[in-house]
């Protein structure tokens, strides 16, 4: 029996983020997962949407809901941590207030679905299926901190996705590629995501806080689940450490992308070479099992 | 005997507006300060998030509409996964904003709400977020035409930038663009 999904890719995943789609994509391909891309998907609203207008916010994504029903599909897949939040606050403000439900459905003028699941990529790969038997590289010498942000588990009564102050499912998929995870508490800091754009002396601090714990407990490499946190982390790194005056050279990958790697799948097909901060040394010790 | 009489008799104006745009009820609010404490941007704020929903409990509108509280928030959601009374504290300060917009008050940080109406001009008009157009509007809208552009010129030659917008979508966003504000506008004048 293939696995297959409705997948919502979102904006972020057809430009700043490609590579976090295309590696998702390519790992998905090599455990025979099916992802079924919605067709005419709009943008989910994000931050700017639910700070300007409570339907707005919940009649976009609930849209991208709709259009998935109508492929027959009852589970959608959002790799971005934005969007996953969006889509799930849509269902949990749709079943908590009726009239809101109302609302929404003369908006987008049709009921809305019955039954619909939004998961994280993280959910999909940690639901019994044998990692470890894809596994064809070897990834010496590579200690990673797995950084999930604000999005994925926060609020919990919402998300229902692993442990909100210390979560462990990316730690656990990381770890079951033979590549060593280390504990920290930064997993769940707020890198500023939402305000990047603007208050950009916030989130060099914000950043520059992750960065510092990541090292401090000896990690070589970042893994994050959500382009926010790779843009933030990857791109403004030089920023970071000219404003500091630290060096960090701290490669951030999706950890789609370290699943690919594991796989075998080469490098270019996982897009490492649109990082800001090259992961090639780290990785020249990769070794062919 | 005399049973205690346990509902809220009075909230200000201000608390009753809230409560009306998010649900929250800021008087349950007893001043923990779990949220000022977890708040990965309280060092930068001038009214902690606690003070803040205390001024709205008081009806203190000049300091609620005079803070950059609610415009440095980055909806991280600490504050309302850890609040012991389950009031959704970043429901409260995106309540704050939608309220400063509709009485016509001028946000403290004017670039925040500049880029939430570039994003969603942007998102209206081409289905998905199209950022180059995007950056563009923002710098139009807030003059900092510099800002940004050495890295913006990085992603570009990394791939990371599309030229040009896909529009797929746009006629069903600008439908629903429409449609949201016509229902709020009847809810206004209700």
């Amino acid at each position: 029996m293939t696995l297959e999904y409705a997948y919502y890719p979102g904006c972020s995943l057809h430009s700043m983020a490609a590579e976090y789609d295309i590696s998702f994509r390519a790992v998905c391909d090599k455990l025979g997962i099916e992802m079924r891309e919605i067709e005419g998907w709009i943008c989910c609203g994000t931050t700017p949407a639910h700070c300007t207008s409570k339907l707005l916010s919940l009649a976009l994504p609930m849209q991208n809901l709709c259009l998935a029903e109508k492929m027959g599909m009852t589970e959608v897949v959002a790799p971005c941590a934005a969007c996953f939040s969006r889509l799930k606050a849509a269902i949990h403000e749709t079943a908590e207030h009726p009239e809101v439900k109302e609302q929404i459905s003369s908006i987008l003028d049709e009921p809305l679905p019955k039954s619909m699941n939004v998961l994280s990529p993280l959910e999909i790969f940690s639901k019994g299926i044998d990692l470890a038997s894809a596994v064809t590289t070897e990834l010496p010498g590579l200690k990673v901190v797995c950084y999930y942000g604000c999005l994925l588990t926060r609020p919990p009564k919402m998300m229902q996705f692993d442990e909100c102050e210390y979560p462990m499912s990316m730690d656990r998929i990381i770890r079951s590629l033979g590549i060593e995870t280390l504990d920290w508490s930064y997993k769940t800091e707020c890198c500023g995501g939402g305000i990047s754009a603007t208050e950009t002396d916030i989130v060099l601090k914000l950043t520059h806080d992750i960065l510092e714990e990541a090292r401090a407990v000896g990690a070589n490499a970042v893994a994050v689940a959500c382009p926010l946190c790779h843009t933030n982390l990857d791109t403004r790194q030089a920023g970071i450490e000219k404003k500091y005056g630290s060096s960090f050279g701290l490669p951030i990958f999706y950890f789609t992308q370290l699943m690919g790697l594991a796989f075998g799948i080469p490098s270019d097909k996982l897009g490492l070479h649109r990082h800001f901060v090259s992961a090639d040394e780290l990785l020249s010790g990769m070794r062919k099992g | 005997m005399i049973e205690p009489d346990l509902t809220i008799t009075s909230r200000s104006q201000l608390a009753e507006e809230v409560l009306r745009e998010s649900g929250q009820e800021v008087n349950l609010c007893y001043q923990c300060r779990k949220c000022a404490a977890g708040c990965p941007i309280s060092y930068a704020m001038d009214y902690k998030p606690a003070q803040l929903i205390h001024a709205i409990r008081l009806g203190m509108d000049d300091i609620v509409f005079n803070s950059k509280t609610v415009w440095l928030c980055s909806s991280c959601e600490t504050c309302t996964t850890r609040c012991p009374q389950e009031v959704d504290v970043a429901k409260v300060m995106d309540a704050v904003k939608i309220i400063t917009l509709r009485r016509g008050i001028k946000p403290t940080i004017p670039r925040v709400s500049s880029f939430h109406k570039a994003v969603l001009a942007n998102v209206k008009k081409c289905g998905r977020m199209f950022e180059v157009g995007m950056m563009i509007s923002l710098k139009l809208r807030t003059f900092e035409f510099f800002k940004d552009v050495g890295l913006g010129m990085k992603m570009f030659r990394k791939g990371k930038l599309k030229i040009i917008p896909s529009f797929k979508g746009a006629r069903t966003t600008w439908r629903i663009f429409r449609r949201v504000k016509r229902i709020e506008k009847g809810n206004r004048s209700a």
